[in-house]
């Protein structure tokens, strides 16, 4: 693949560039957890008052003027969701400022998409960063709360996020009251719906909206669900300010974002980028390539496939993707390598979603069943295998926006993207049958206990 | 106001009486679940609708007033 740097796109970078950056990962280190103190060194006093969301009490009245400014910061700063939707975050600070009852914060750490690393980084290096983005959201919405929700196979991100309220517990009251929690396995329990479900003592399964969490979610509150890095970002733009944080990034979509990159790279990983900057020189920071690459994923399961032919001068954003009816997502690239078979890999990552079906809503069940049996079948060459680019375009009518989350939409949508995208190897398999390479072990990461859908509790 | 169709997702089992009580806005997919038009429904329509959501047998049909369009 190409790595030259289109003089058009990189004009689009900010007038500071890259020396705007690192930001969220200032300072990460090597191993194990950034402290709390080293966390102030390098960022400061969170304002208005009070050590990283520390405070007494007694400070609460003069937060609260301050805490609500953060809200209109946010908004000025165009601060998107970066769990997948990127929807406005302030517009939900707002709604849930707004509902009846004492509104609640839930960060959303969970991570279930098995191609994204940045959130369970975040606070296995970071936590501090997220927890004080928690605690600012938090006091801007009036909560007195912030649940932080892990997924329970993330051991080493459970374990220093504890370590890290514990510190700040020990300098005092901290208010809003941090509690860590674990949610199931799973690509659907992450949903910010069935993570409130599953708060509420219910199962991790997305539920029938409205109520939307926002007017009601946990224990019956207003609940602002945020990813982590959302929440990071919040941490900083406190700080600085939106005029700051749009220094970086394009004025659509202002800002920086961490990008979990994988591929045939000599170092993949989490890397922040500017929105804008790109994927040639993110593919630079990671080493290089090491292979010729025959596509890449943006977003994440439930995202667009983009041929290799356009990814050289291609630039991290979603103005920039549009065209290619992608957007980044949660932050997802990954790269497939000229060596994988994308039939294959497209194959078995739809077989994969839809066994983390939650099985609630018939279309999503039928649906994505049909779509795997049909990309299987046509893996395989045969009887119907030409026609599966139809099939799969018929299906995807039938289930999008039929479910009660967007689980089987963004399935959907893969798999059509993938059978559009590689339409001339899938045209092989129909004519040819499975290929050596068909057999290969998955470059696509799928959990290892992917293939067996019940979950053993306790 | 306006009166519109909506079909819970989670508690629908595929009955087919919606479809059976309002052909004019509820159609079947392959599988047996409602593909719903949930554009206004005319003055008509309502009463229709009303006697669908009451016959569907998990009351996963729902007739819900909006003040959109």
């Amino acid at each position: 693949m190409e790595v030259e740097q289109t003089a058009a796109l990189a004009e689009e970078q900010s007038g500071s560039g890259a020396s705007g950056l690192p930001r969220l990962l200032e300072g990460v280190p090597a191993q194990g957890a950034m402290s709390l103190q080293t966390h102030l060194d390098i960022h400061g006093e969170p304002p208005p008052a009070g050590r990283s969301g520390i405070s007494s009490i007694s400070d609460r009245w003069r937060d609260k003027r301050g805490a609500a400014a953060l809200i209109d910061q946010v908004e000025q700063a165009g601060l998107g969701g970066r769990g997948g939707a990127g929807f406005p975050l302030a517009r939900k600070m707002r709604s849930v400022a707004a509902g009846k009852g004492k509104p609640i914060v839930v960060v959303n750490a969970t991570e279930g998409e098995p191609a994204s690393l940045k959130d369970r980084t975040l606070l296995e290096t970071l936590p501090h960063l997220v927890l004080d983005g928690a605690a600012l959201a938090a006091r801007a919405i009036g909560a007195d709360e912030a649940i932080v929700c892990v997924c329970e196979s993330a051991g080493v991100a459970h374990e220093r996020a504890s370590a890290a309220i514990a510190e700040r517990e020990q300098l005092g009251g901290h208010w809003p009251r941090l509690v860590l929690a674990t949610a199931p396995e799973g690509y659907v329990a992450g949903q910010e719906s069935a993570l409130v479900s599953h708060l509420n003592g219910g199962e991790a399964k997305p539920t029938f909206t409205p109520p939307a969490p926002y007017e009601r979610g946990v224990r019956r509150r207003p609940t602002l669900v945020s990813n982590a890095e959302t929440l990071a970002h919040v941490a900083l733009i406190a700080r600085h300010g939106a005029r700051w944080f749009r220094q970086l990034g394009l004025s659509e979509q202002p800002g920086s974002t961490l990008i979990t990159l994988s591929g045939p790279l000599a170092y993949p990983g989490v890397y922040e980028v500017e929105f804008g900057a790109t994927l040639a020189s993110l593919i630079e920071a990671a080493g290089g390539m090491k292979a010729r690459v025959r596509g890449a994923l943006f977003g994440g399961y439930a995202g667009t496939w983009v041929e290799a032919s356009a990814l050289s001068g291609l630039a991290l954003s979603n103005p920039h993707l549009a065209p290619y009816g992608a957007t980044l997502g949660a932050g997802v690239v990954a790269l497939l390598s000229e060596q994988a078979c994308p039939v294959a890999e497209v194959t078995r990552v739809t077989r994969w979603l839809e066994r983390q079906s939650a099985g609630q809503c018939g279309p999503c069940v039928h649906g994505l069943g049909a779509l795997a049996d049909t990309l299987e079948q046509a893996m395989h060459g045969g009887a119907h295998s030409r026609q599966a680019a139809a099939r799969v375009e018929h299906l995807y009518g039938l289930i999008a926006r039929r479910g009660a989350c967007g689980h089987p939409d963004g399935t959907a949508r893969f798999a059509m993207s993938g059978i559009e995208v590689f339409a001339a190897e899938f045209a092989d398999h129909a004519k040819h049958g499975a290929c050596d390479a068909c057999a290969q072990a998955p470059e696509l990461p799928l959990p290892a206990r992917a293939q067996t859908a019940a979950r053993s509790v306790n | 106001m306006a009166e519109r169709v909506r079909v819970n997702p989670i508690t629908c089992e595929a009955h087919g009486m919606c479809a059976e009580l309002l052909p004019e806005r509820i159609a079947l997919d392959e599988w047996g679940y409602p593909i719903v038009d949930d554009r206004p429904l005319s003055g008509d329509l309502v009463a229709h609708a009303q006697r669908a959501a009451q016959a569907c047998p998990t009351f996963a049909l729902l007739v819900e007033r909006s003040s959109k369009g």
